[in-house]
């Protein structure tokens, strides 16, 4: 049995741990990232994140803008937000979401006072967070505290035969010890639908995935103009190996290992309690790790076959390939490297202890390759049409 | 050494984990077991593409995972290339 470790984390005011150590400045609307930008140009050190969205959003796409930018505000990695808006209603409503877990926040909105005031007064605010989000000392926690999610992407067939059941080991592991986790990719599990009702820990959590994966079938199905084959496998995919959705999906769901899923979330909820959650995401990179990160995670862990290099803002994303030309031609790319798996000089456990041990580390502060390389894709999850 | 791995005894097709040349005789393990296979390439197999286990015709499952994985389109012999020329999923 493997030990469970100790990590180095941040502990937050609702007592959550985050492994980063953030100051956001998180614009409420398109219109308003470029005072956000500008701040970010002044005050060295903190993270604008620019977005697309935010402007006559209504119905359950804006119950989703509000969800992914509380939540992003929220998430343990982030030591304090500044949220700017064109207007303050909505900017307030986000303030006081991101305020219900007691982490410092402040708003602004730029009509009445211009970008230039705007920009000077959250510069002040921004600096005061900054300085006071660099003196929290790191203390010890325990892994399990640490909420993990998982997605694959760029899949091909060494995913499903190394990467992905390296992350359902480590995922056996810390759902074992109490701890939380999260998948979904709610498309790309065509194929294999119905393995994972089976996999749900009462016949009701399955209910409520096949629920979830027949409405986004029924949409699929609606919108689609060819059999799918350019996009689900993606071209990569095919490059790589991999022919048809119902093998991609089984090779994904290795990811989950032998644990069964306590309950389906809708895109970027919180889980309510611990263990292994399903999420109704789009397999999009981007979205799907931006949607974790609003409902909480504070580390990724992505296996991929033929390279995908999509990193988050303020989720660390650990890349795992099992692809010996990937990790070669790819290497800035790869933390964990699994290839051995394939020609059986590495067994499952072994990797898995692998994989464990750069997230201790990645816990610990190393940056991940993403990190490093500057990869911070925030990509918002629109549902429809605004109006 | 080995140049192709198997999920499932019951799959018809294996994963090639080096890169495989036409004409080349190769060994294989099923995950699952343990078993070994032996099979020639027909033709060449890139790492981490499938090859045929066995004959297979227009209209049969192909089976990884021990599950269905879509349909074949194009007759397939024992050691030739399975992608997307010769099977198609069941759904979309």
């Amino acid at each position: 049995m493997v030990k469970k470790p100790k990590i180095m984390g941040y502990r937050r005011q609702n007592g959550r741990v985050g492994i980063r150590n953030h100051v956001i400045i998180l614009p409420v609307d398109d219109i308003s990232n470029a005072a956000c930008e500008a701040v970010a140009r002044v005050i060295q050190g903190v993270l604008p994140l620019p977005h697309a969205y935010g402007r006559l959003q209504f119905g359950e796409d804006l119950e989703l803008f509000f969800r992914t930018m509380i939540g992003t505000g929220a998430n343990p990695n982030v030591a304090a937000a500044i949220v700017i808006g064109i207007e303050p209603g909505w900017t307030g409503r986000i303030v006081d979401g991101i305020a219900s877990t007691g982490k410092p926040v402040a708003g602004f909105s730029i009509e009445r006072h211009g970008d230039l005031k705007t920009i000077e007064e959250v510069s002040r605010k921004a600096l005061e967070y900054l300085q006071g989000a660099s003196e929290l000392a790191r203390e010890e926690c325990s892994l399990e505290e640490v909420y993990l999610s998982a997605k694959c992407g760029e899949s091909d067939t060494t995913t499903g035969l190394a990467s992905c059941p390296t992350v359902g080991q480590v995922v056996d592991w810390l759902v074992g010890w109490g701890g939380t986790a999260s998948f979904g990719e709610t498309s790309e599990l065509t194929g294999a639908e119905h393995t994972v009702k089976k996999r749900a820990a009462t016949p009701e959590v399955g209910e409520a995935f096949m629920k979830v994966w027949n409405e986004y079938n029924d949409f699929i199905n609606q919108c689609k103009t060819n059999d799918l084959s350019e996009s689900q496998p993606t071209k990569g995919n095919i490059r790589g190996g991999l022919t048809t959705i119902e093998e991609k999906a089984m090779g994904n769901i290795q990811k989950i290992g032998h644990t069964q899923y306590v309950g389906v979330l809708k895109p970027a909820e919180a889980p309510s309690g611990k263990g292994l959650w399903f999420m109704d995401t789009s397999s999009a990179a981007a979205e799907a790790v931006t949607l974790w990160a609003a409902s909480g995670a504070v580390l990724h862990v992505f296996p991929t076959g033929q390279g995908n290099i999509v990193g988050n803002p303020i989720e660390p994303v650990i890349k795992i390939s099992g692809n010996p030309k990937t990790c070669t031609s790819m290497s800035e790319h790869i933390d964990v490297n699994v290839s051995a798996m394939l020609t059986g000089d590495m067994t499952l456990e072994q990797a898995g202890g692998e994989l464990l041990n750069m997230m201790v580390r990645t816990c610990n502060g190393r940056l991940t390759a993403a990190e490093a390389l500057g990869h911070r894709e925030f990509v918002m999850t629109k549902l429809y049409r605004s109006a | 050494m080995r140049q192709f791995l198997v999920h499932d005894t019951r799959d018809n097709v294996g994963v090639a984990v080096v890169d495989i040349e036409a004409g080349q005789g190769v060994a294989g393990a099923s995950l699952d077991n343990g078993q070994r296979l032996q099979v020639t390439a027909c033709e060449a197999i890139p790492l981490g593409h499938k090859l045929a286990l066995k004959d297979l015709k227009v209209g049969d499952t192909v089976i990884k995972y021990g599950e269905d994985i879509g349909k074949v389109v194009a007759n397939i012999r024992v050691g030739e290339h399975v992608h997307v020329h010769n099977l198609k999923t069941k759904r979309w």
